[in-house]
């Protein structure tokens, strides 16, 4: 295995972006950071991966052009995937592996607000039983919650405590679309919106673009005095079907877990769009007490489709640059009510 | 004025998807009334039936009937239905344990308000009037002190071997700022492109960034509205949503000054006579009839002028 290591990241997160759905302004600024971070060139990136959804953007092949943005005279070596940026950046990983490349410059957007999310995200069901139905994001939520509350795992107490703790952590984090904790008694005492979930409990539709960068062993000591080694990638899948599986765990989360080493880590940044999908990953990862959870404020204040996850791992990688921590995890999810998760380690080392 | 121009746009779609014998069984089951389970290996009744088992990967065979009445397992209130949901109205997403069942099954749950709604109560399927082989035959769960209307229906003949499911999708789209510039421009009866500060190519419509070297196009250039077709193709088959009789042509016009060609109709002379580096011009509809839109330009038609060297536009094909 070649070490790699994440040595640059991007990022752009609002509730409205005033711009195409293809997002090329936002990713062309986000770009110039990464050149700026790493002191490279676009000649410098060896491959170049994108996370993105045409029925996000409401036009075909916008990943097509969104490559304007990477500007492709001479050519480059690109591909797609048509999920979050933490999969562009597995991607990217295994082509680091193979020898081929060095160097990798993944990124992702998504203009959320175009479209109505929550409908959209249906299109990603099983096409027969569910998509006719447009079970839409936050319903299939609040199943999963409900049953969570009904078993006695959490309460809405519980789940109000992952809210206040993720909006006080957002005012800290310059581009949380929500920031500003109040205190749980306050946050219990609104209405609820989908019962059993209130609007704190539900991530925001957030628009908006980030960008990760990848190097391997000598390339990524050049860019940082301390790079994040990713010391660990796992993914694995849970079936789609709402009836067929324990809601309230996510068996794929701790097969990924079980997959690699947590013990050490400092800081998790996990990528819960909803309130009680922090405190399925936490226990499916068995996570310590002491681990500090998403200090950026999380998904659940400002959740950018198919950043988000991504996000996490910059997040992660953030803290081992600056020596806040010796190791931390990313988690990134994907599909209704946590089907898909998928873990990174990244540690700094001495 | 905002920054972009945006317009509403819909997407539609009608999905046609052959079913293969278990969902066939599952949905021809729904179309005659019947809830349609599979056994699996490990002797759960689970509905729909998956296809394949999940522990031996064995294609399912093993059918069940199951009732139409259950058992609420979960359930989430819907106070903003989205456009396709079964109900129009507020309602409940439930998790619905059919009897005789062992997995239970999505739909929607018509109780009025979430008062109504608890883990544990009694539903009954609510089936549609009309049924053709899909989910949507169950038109919801109620209540199950509701009384139920008899089911009236008899069962088709032929077994259920594929779905349409229309797929619509409503977006805001908006123009990029270089977009917005452009069609504000057209409005005005003026093309406008920008040019690459880095590798002075003009694009138009202006982009975001110049896609040879990912440099934002800053600088404004106004084009001319003649130019010289690159490339063009004779439509003549029709198609659906066609708006001018076949034939006619379809060509590249690289308007004077630009680096890059735009696409466009040329009528005003007989589609064989037209060839590359023939010269045209932009002929614009009424200004009163103008908008923020390319339509502005009714076709390009020809100028009159002798051809364009083809050194001119050789690097433009």
């Amino acid at each position: 295995m070649r070490d790699v290591a994440v040595v640059g990241f991007a990022q752009r997160q609002m509730a409205e972006f005033d711009g195409s759905p293809t997002c090329v302004e936002l990713l062309v600024p986000l770009f110039a950071e990464c050149y700026e971070q790493t002191g490279w060139t676009r000649q410098d990136v060896g491959f170049w991966c994108s996370g993105s959804s045409d029925y996000l953007a409401g036009r075909s092949f916008s990943f097509v052009q969104a490559v304007d943005a990477i500007g492709v005279i001479p050519p480059v070596n690109e591909s797609h995937v048509e999920m979050d940026l933490a999969w562009a950046m597995y991607e990217a990983w295994v082509k680091i592996q193979t020898g081929e490349v060095d160097t990798a410059l993944v990124y992702a957007f998504g203009k959320s607000s175009a479209g109505v999310l929550r409908r959209t995200l249906a299109l990603q069901l099983e096409p027969y039983t569910m998509t006719p139905l447009w079970p839409d994001t936050v319903s299939l939520a609040g199943l999963q919650a409900r049953a969570g509350i009904d078993a006695g795992l959490w309460d809405e107490r519980a789940m109000a405590e992952v809210a206040q703790r993720s909006l006080t952590d957002a005012e800290k984090n310059e581009y949380a679309v929500r920031q500003g904790g109040s205190s749980v008694e306050d946050l219990l005492a609104r209405p609820m919106y989908a019962d059993p979930l209130r609007k704190h409990d539900c991530a925001p539709v957030t628009d908006g673009a980030a960008a990760l960068v990848l190097a391997a062993s000598d390339k990524a000591r050049e860019v940082r005095e301390r790079p994040a080694w990713i010391s660990g990638l796992a993914h694995y899948v849970d079936p789609m079907s709402m009836g067929t599986r324990d809601l309230t765990r996510a068996p794929s989360a701790h097969r990924a877990a079980q997959a690699l080493d947590l013990d050490g880590v400092e800081v998790a940044e996990l990528h819960a769009p909803f309130s009680h999908q922090e405190l399925v990953l936490r226990r499916e990862l068995g996570l310590a007490d002491d681990v500090a959870i998403n200090p950026s404020g999380g998904a659940l204040v400002s959740n950018p489709m198919f950043s988000a996850g991504g996000i996490r791992v910059g997040e992660a990688a953030r803290r081992i640059w600056d020596g806040e921590a010796g190791k931390a995890v990313a988690h990134a999810t994907s599909g209704p009510a946590l089907m898909q998760n998928l873990l990174c380690t990244v540690e700094g080392r001495a | 004025m905002s920054r972009t121009l945006s317009a509403p746009v819909t997407f539609a779609f009608d999905y046609t998807r052959s079913t293969g014998p278990v969902l066939g069984r599952f949905l021809t089951g729904l179309r005659d009334g019947v809830v349609v389970g599979g056994r699996t290996s490990e002797g759960r009744v689970v509905v729909p039936p998956p296809e394949f088992d999940p522990v031996t990967h064995q294609a399912m065979e093993d059918f069940v009937e199951v009732a139409d009445t259950g058992t609420v397992t979960s359930w989430s209130w819907v106070p903003e239905p989205v456009k396709g949901q079964p109900l129009d109205r507020p309602f409940a997403f439930a998790l619905v344990l059919l009897d005789g069942a062992d997995a239970p099954l999505l739909h929607a749950l018509d109780a009025g308000s979430p008062d109504a709604v608890s883990t544990g109560m009694r539903v009954r399927i609510r089936w549609a009037v009309q049924r053709q082989g899909a989910i949507t035959d169950i038109e919801c769960y109620e209540p199950a002190d509701e009384s139920a209307p008899a089911d009236e229906s008899a069962p088709g003949s032929e077994p259920v071997t594929g779905v349409v499911t229309p797929v619509s999708l409503d977006y805001v789209y908006a123009a990029s700022p270089e977009e917005s510039a452009f069609y504000r421009g057209l409005a005005q009866g003026r093309i406008l492109g920008q040019r690459c500060p880095a590798c002075g190519k003009v694009y138009v419509p202006p982009r975001s960034a110049c896609p040879a070297d990912g440099t934002p196009t800053t600088d404004e250039v106004e084009l001319s509205e003649t130019g010289t077709i690159t490339t063009f193709c004779i439509v003549n088959v029709p198609f659906l949503g066609q708006r001018i009789t076949p034939p006619y042509v379809s060509a590249y016009v690289l308007l004077d000054g630009a680096d890059i060609a735009i696409l466009h109709l040329i009528l005003d002379v007989p589609a064989d006579e037209v060839h590359m580096g023939m010269r045209v011009k932009a002929v614009w509809k009424p200004r009163e009839e103008w908008g923020t839109t390319i339509e502005n330009i009714s076709h390009f038609a020809p100028t009159g002028e002798p051809d364009a060297d083809y050194d001119t536009y050789k690097h433009h094909l």
